[in-house]
């Protein structure tokens, strides 16, 4: 495996007793399609959210294209909880996409993609705003540019938020249950566009997906997640045409039958 | 009757002028102090709760006097024309109310509002000038309209520090031409037309920020 983009090194994550990461070991090649499954409750929201810098971990290390996310090196050569402008040197290679689309309400769809560009990474309008023409043209809304997200459809909203994201230049992208909100007739729009991100882009994504059609297409890769840690990894047809542990089948059998 | 008018009109141009200047130095305090008390900084929030608690919690009337009589003499030493003393006191007594208005607006702004600026990596200064504080605006408009209105009645009592303001003026023209009725009640349609001119201005605000916008929906 070459040079892991993403690395987690034994990382453990507790609210009070309840432990959610349980010593959580994970590398991820550069322009690796990874997707996450698993039951409720077993983490996998909570490792994008890690890795989003949304969460604190209490133990371990999270690594972005070999550089400590959570941590920073101290003088000493000792690794130091990281300062507020290490995470968001180290945070800018990541983006994500969250379930609840998150998109800014004051601004309509161009304003939310031009934002962090202009204010963060210092852009000028002109440039920024043709590059989000461009992303939102990628993304089908082209014709939408002036909406407001009050006035666009979840699925349309959902494929905002993924220009948004982009616009941000990042190396990985993270998608958090993006098709849980959606109209189930919406839902292939979105999964169309992470699609065609995957086979234009050597982006590196982590899906977190209830979608499991889609994950055995799309992935490289499936981890199926269970109390806080990876029980099973493999290829899709491995994990899904030919789970070993129980827990995998278990949960398998039980979401064919739902659907 | 005609001469009345253009008397009161004076004085309701310096009730106007007090209630301008007196509403947006309550709206910038309250934001100041709305973060202060939000802060995680401990001599912050004590310094925004001391400022919330002891303006709200003491008469308007009392603080006029005390930044008009006592303030003046030493050890203080600070002198101010009755009409900065009527701003500022309406101003920083009206904003006190207006803080706690404005920490409710800015925490009902969705979590995923300040997800999403981490996400794109957004220092929180831009995140709360961009991000947080249009959207908490937006809520906090119309417990703010009550709370301006509130501001603009209560410029009467600047009568008290000399100012000759509308209210000053109604009883100045009553003593000397004991048209009681008619000067109150020309009063009285004064402060309401001013009134409506601030829930107007202040409605056409709403609709303006909520350009676009759902309310309560997915956010």
């Amino acid at each position: 495996m070459p040079q892991p983009i993403v690395r987690f090194t034994d990382v453990t994550k507790r609210y009070g007793n309840l432990t959610v990461l349980n010593k959580l070991n994970l590398d991820v090649a550069p322009g690796e399609k990874v997707a996450i499954i698993g039951p409720s409750g077993s983490g996998k929201s909570t490792l994008l959210r890690a890795l989003m810098t949304l969460e604190s971990i209490d133990e371990g290390v999270i690594c972005v294209d070999d550089e400590p996310l959570t941590h920073m090196p101290a003088r000493d050569g000792r690794l130091v909880p990281a300062s507020a402008s290490h995470q968001r040197k180290v945070r800018g290679k990541i983006g994500m996409v969250f379930q609840s689309f998150n998109l800014f309400p004051h601004m309509c769809a161009l304003q939310n993609v031009i934002e962090a560009p202009m204010q963060v990474l210092g852009m000028g309008r002109k440039e920024a705003t043709e590059r989000a023409e461009d992303l939102l043209a990628m993304v089908g809304l082209g014709e939408k540019l002036r909406h407001f997200p009050s006035q666009l459809s979840g699925g349309q909203q959902q494929r905002v938020a993924i220009a948004r994201a982009l616009a941000m230049r990042p190396k990985v992208m993270l998608f958090d249950e993006v098709t849980s909100a959606l109209d189930p007739e919406l839902c292939g729009e979105v999964l169309n566009v992470i699609r065609r991100l995957g086979s234009e882009h050597n982006l590196t994504m982590l899906m977190v997906t209830h979608q499991m059609g889609f994950a055995r297409e799309f992935a490289d890769r499936v981890c199926f997640f269970h109390q806080g840690c990876i029980h099973e990894q493999g290829t899709p047809d491995q994990l899904f045409g030919n789970p070993q542990q129980e827990r995998t089948k278990a949960f398998l059998s039980a979401v064919n039958e739902a659907n | 009757m005609t001469d009345l008018f253009p008397l009161l009109l004076q004085g309701a141009w310096v009730t106007v002028q007090v209630t301008f200047w007196g509403s947006l130095l309550a709206i910038v305090s309250a934001v100041i102090a709305a973060l202060g008390r939000l802060s995680p900084i401990g001599p912050l929030r004590w310094l925004a709760i001391t400022y919330i608690e002891i303006f709200r919690g003491t008469s308007l009337l009392v603080q006029l006097f005390w930044l008009y009589f006592v303030l003046p003499m030493p050890p203080f030493n600070v002198e101010m024309s009755a009409f900065t003393v009527a701003i500022v006191g309406l101003g920083l007594h009206i904003g006190a109310y207006g803080a706690e208005v404005m920490r409710g607006a800015i925490r009902s702004v969705a979590k995923g509002q300040y997800e999403a600026c981490t996400a794109l990596n957004m220092h929180p200064s831009k995140r709360f000038l961009r991000i947080i504080l249009p959207q908490a605006l937006l809520a906090a408009i119309p417990p703010g309209t009550n709370l301006l209105i509130e501001l603009l009645k209560n410029t009467s009592l600047v009568s008290l520090i000399t100012l000759s303001d509308l209210a000053f003026r109604a009883r100045q023209l009553d003593q000397a031409t004991f048209m009681t009725l008619e000067i109150f009640a020309l009063a009285l349609v004064l402060y309401f037309f001013m009134a409506q001119v601030i829930n107007l201005g202040m409605r056409l605000l709403e609709k303006r920020l909520s350009r676009g916008r759902m309310r309560g929906g997915l956010q």
